[in-house]
């Protein structure tokens, strides 16, 4: 009881062929389309490395990366195959190597579902590393003098203003941490040297926040400093206002940057995955028919194509069967001859 | 006959079928051309508010009317081609072929002067440009005046895009009163001393607004008291260069369109070589063919050349045409009474020779 059965008559079955070496080449491109995809991801990843921690993301990118080429090359060699398939005598040389390249392109639409799950399942690992990438940076924006971190300052003062975002999880975060370097402050200062004191670990902490956080929509001029006095500004109120700074914090900007990517990437891949299957669908099939045809004898009548040749638990059994006796081959027959 | 090539059956054609492919890519390059007309466009409309007046947009829209036009009249040579060799159809051209080779001259003649031209406007592009900032500076505090409420937002984000404070230079902000009355505190001494001591009233501070701070800079930014020395630690306003941008926002656009319309200087050229190698082949084809059509052999060998005459006497002839066709209208004097002379003469002649058949 073969697993849906199909009857292919000469000219169907050429025309199988025909269509299936197209969407051979069809899947070429959208295997340069995921490979392109993976670069894309992995370029917008590196170029804000120095705001993420040291975390495992780089494997989403470089699985699609390799998915993308390897779909290349498996369907470039698939649409060889369906090219010759039109001219009966050409599939001989193929006959062998079909059923283990059909074997291994099944496997292969795996990798990519992988891949396409992959995309929606970096979202906790993401945040986290921007947590912790971002706490850093802020920490170390003033440490504009020290080799290694002296890009960080323009760094965060590029994302607050491209991508719109104050600090980590709101501005707040800047009263909390020293981002003025102790080069700029003048110690012989009485207020200075009270702020110092007034801290247990002797950091000079202010309300304030630097100028990239200032929203360009406010229709005021930009109060950085002073942020939570309302006296210090005429007609202001700290909890009341919202358009004078940026409100969002980075690492939820960022994160809805990069889910936002890895969404239409992923929506890409499964739709890539859903061809090649069908692709490989159609290759079964026409493998079916050519051996079926070959089995008959006559290479212009009619044959079967199938999927499994028996139902499905039947081919599993012999398979189960198969890959026990390969392991029992090593085994001495403890069985005596008669 | 100027520039003279013989032309066999086969050679003719080939270069009906070379000139078909050429005209496919001279159309492509009008698109081309079009569409780099169209972009320079959407960025001078996109700077629009800081302009004052728009005599820049004659170069994006002439290459726009350019690129069309060119798509059109290269796409009607490669519908001639297509006919050339097809000798009933090929006639009917000989008049809409005149009109094409105008038409072409005066293509390339105008993507000529658009090179120029964005040379030479760059004075205006400046001038515009000063006008235009100088305004949007100061009504840069007016975010309660309708119709000018978004001029902080413009200026704000040309400055954090350009990396440019000002007009010339960040001083220009020293003279503006940028802060608009709402938010300041009259009550307070320091607003009503510094009201007072300025002719106008106006609030005026030497300080600039955060979109002037450089995110280079090592040092968190200072935007108000930039002339006091005294008033920032380690400071000395002289010599610090990387605390705001140094550039001026009109230098900084300025640059940028200049820098645009040069990068569609090669294109434009390109078009224009294009366009004339289409001219000249066109040309030899149809003379060509019309040298074939004229013989008896049609398939034979024929001459194909730019001019019948050589280019002064082609000149005297188009004089002498234009010439004719201006005095059409005017009645000749001197050709009525030589006529009414002549027909007078006739009559004399009638009656002093009897006819010979009385």
């Amino acid at each position: 009881m073969a697993v849906l059965r199909l009857r292919f008559t000469k000219t169907k079955r050429d025309k199988l062929a025909q269509v299936l070496w197209i969407l051979n080449w069809i899947s070429v491109v959208t295997g340069v389309i995921l490979f392109s995809l993976g670069l894309f991801l992995k370029v917008e990843i590196n170029k804000r490395g120095e705001l993420m921690a040291e975390r495992d993301i780089q494997y989403v990118p470089n699985m699609l990366i390799a998915v993308g080429i390897i779909a290349c090359a498996i369907n470039f060699l698939g649409g060889k195959i369906c090219y010759d398939c039109v001219d009966t005598t050409k599939f001989l040389r193929w006959k062998l190597i079909m059923l283990p390249y059909i074997i291994c392109t099944f496997f292969f639409t795996f990798c990519v579902l992988v891949g396409a799950l992959m995309c929606y399942s970096m979202h906790g690992e993401l945040e986290e590393s921007l947590n912790l990438g971002l706490a850093e940076a802020i920490r170390f924006y003033k440490d504009t003098d020290t080799p290694g971190r002296c890009f960080l300052k323009r760094t965060v003062d590029m994302l607050h203003i491209e991508f719109q975002c104050c600090g980590n999880n709101g501005y707040k975060d800047w009263f909390q941490i020293q981002w003025i370097s102790n080069r700029y402050l003048d110690m012989s200062k009485k207020e200075v040297a009270d702020r110092l004191r007034s801290n247990v670990e002797g950091k000079y902490l202010i309300d304030g926040v630097p100028f990239s956080c200032c929203n360009i929509n406010s229709p005021r001029p930009c109060i950085q400093q002073q942020i939570t006095n309302n006296s210090a500004h005429f007609n202001y109120e700290h909890q009341t206002e919202e358009l004078n700074l940026w409100m969002k914090g980075c690492r939820q900007a960022l994160l809805e940057y990069y889910t936002h990517i890895m969404q239409s990437i992923g929506l890409t891949v499964l739709i890539t995955w859903l061809f090649e299957l069908s692709v490989l669908t159609g290759v079964r099939y026409l493998q079916t028919s050519l051996e079926n045809v070959l089995r008959q004898g006559d290479l212009d009548s009619e044959s079967d194509g199938w999927l499994l040749e028996n139902s499905f638990m039947e081919t599993a059994r012999t398979n189960l069967n198969i890959i026990k006796s390969l392991g029992k081959s090593n085994q001495i027959d403890t069985q005596p001859k008669a | 006959m100027l520039l003279k090539i013989k032309f066999s059956q086969q050679r003719r054609v080939h270069l009906a079928q070379g000139l078909w492919l050429l005209s496919w890519m001279a159309v492509m390059w009008g698109v081309i051309i079009f569409c780099l007309g169209v972009y320079l466009k959407t960025e001078l409309l996109r700077r629009a508010e800081v302009m004052d007046n728009t005599e820049i947009h004659v170069v994006p829209n002439i290459l726009m009317m350019v690129g069309l036009a060119s798509i059109g009249t290269n796409w009607v040579a490669s519908r001639a081609c297509q006919d050339s060799l097809d000798a009933t159809r090929f006639p009917r051209w000989k008049v809409f072929l005149l009109a094409w080779f105008a038409v072409a001259a005066v293509l390339c003649c105008l993507l000529i002067a658009v090179v120029v031209l964005s040379y030479a406007l760059q004075g205006s592009l400046e001038e515009s440009l000063k006008v235009g900032l100088r305004n949007g500076i100061r009504f840069y505090k007016d975010t309660d005046v309708p119709g000018r409420c978004f001029q902080k937002e413009t200026i704000d984000r040309l400055q954090m895009e350009f990396r440019c404070c000002g007009n010339s230079n960040f001083k220009d902000w020293f003279e503006v009163q940028w802060v608009n009355n709402r938010y300041l505190d009259f009550t307070s001494k320091d607003v009503k001393d510094r009201i007072r001591s300025n002719v106008d009233g106006r609030y005026l501070l030497d300080g600039v607004p955060f979109s002037c701070c450089n995110p280079a800079s090592p040092r968190p930014c200072l935007q108000l008291q930039l002339t006091d020395n005294s008033a920032h630690y380690n400071y000395e306003y002289q010599s610090e260069e990387l605390n705001l941008y140094s550039r001026g926002c009109r230098q900084a656009l300025t640059d940028y369109f200049m820098e645009l319309m040069n990068s569609t200087g090669p294109g434009v050229l390109s078009v224009v070589l294009i366009q004339l190698s289409v001219c000249l082949s066109l040309r030899y084809l149809q003379t060509a063919v019309e040298g074939a059509m004229a013989l008896e052999d049609p398939e034979g060998d024929s001459e194909g050349y730019l001019l019948e005459k050589g280019v002064k006497e082609t000149i005297e002839d188009l004089k002498a045409n234009a010439l004719k066709m201006l005095k059409f209208g005017q009645v000749d004097p001197n050709a009525a009474e030589g006529s009414s002379e002549a027909a007078d003469a006739e009559k004399a002649e009638k009656t002093a020779s009897p006819t010979p058949a009385s």
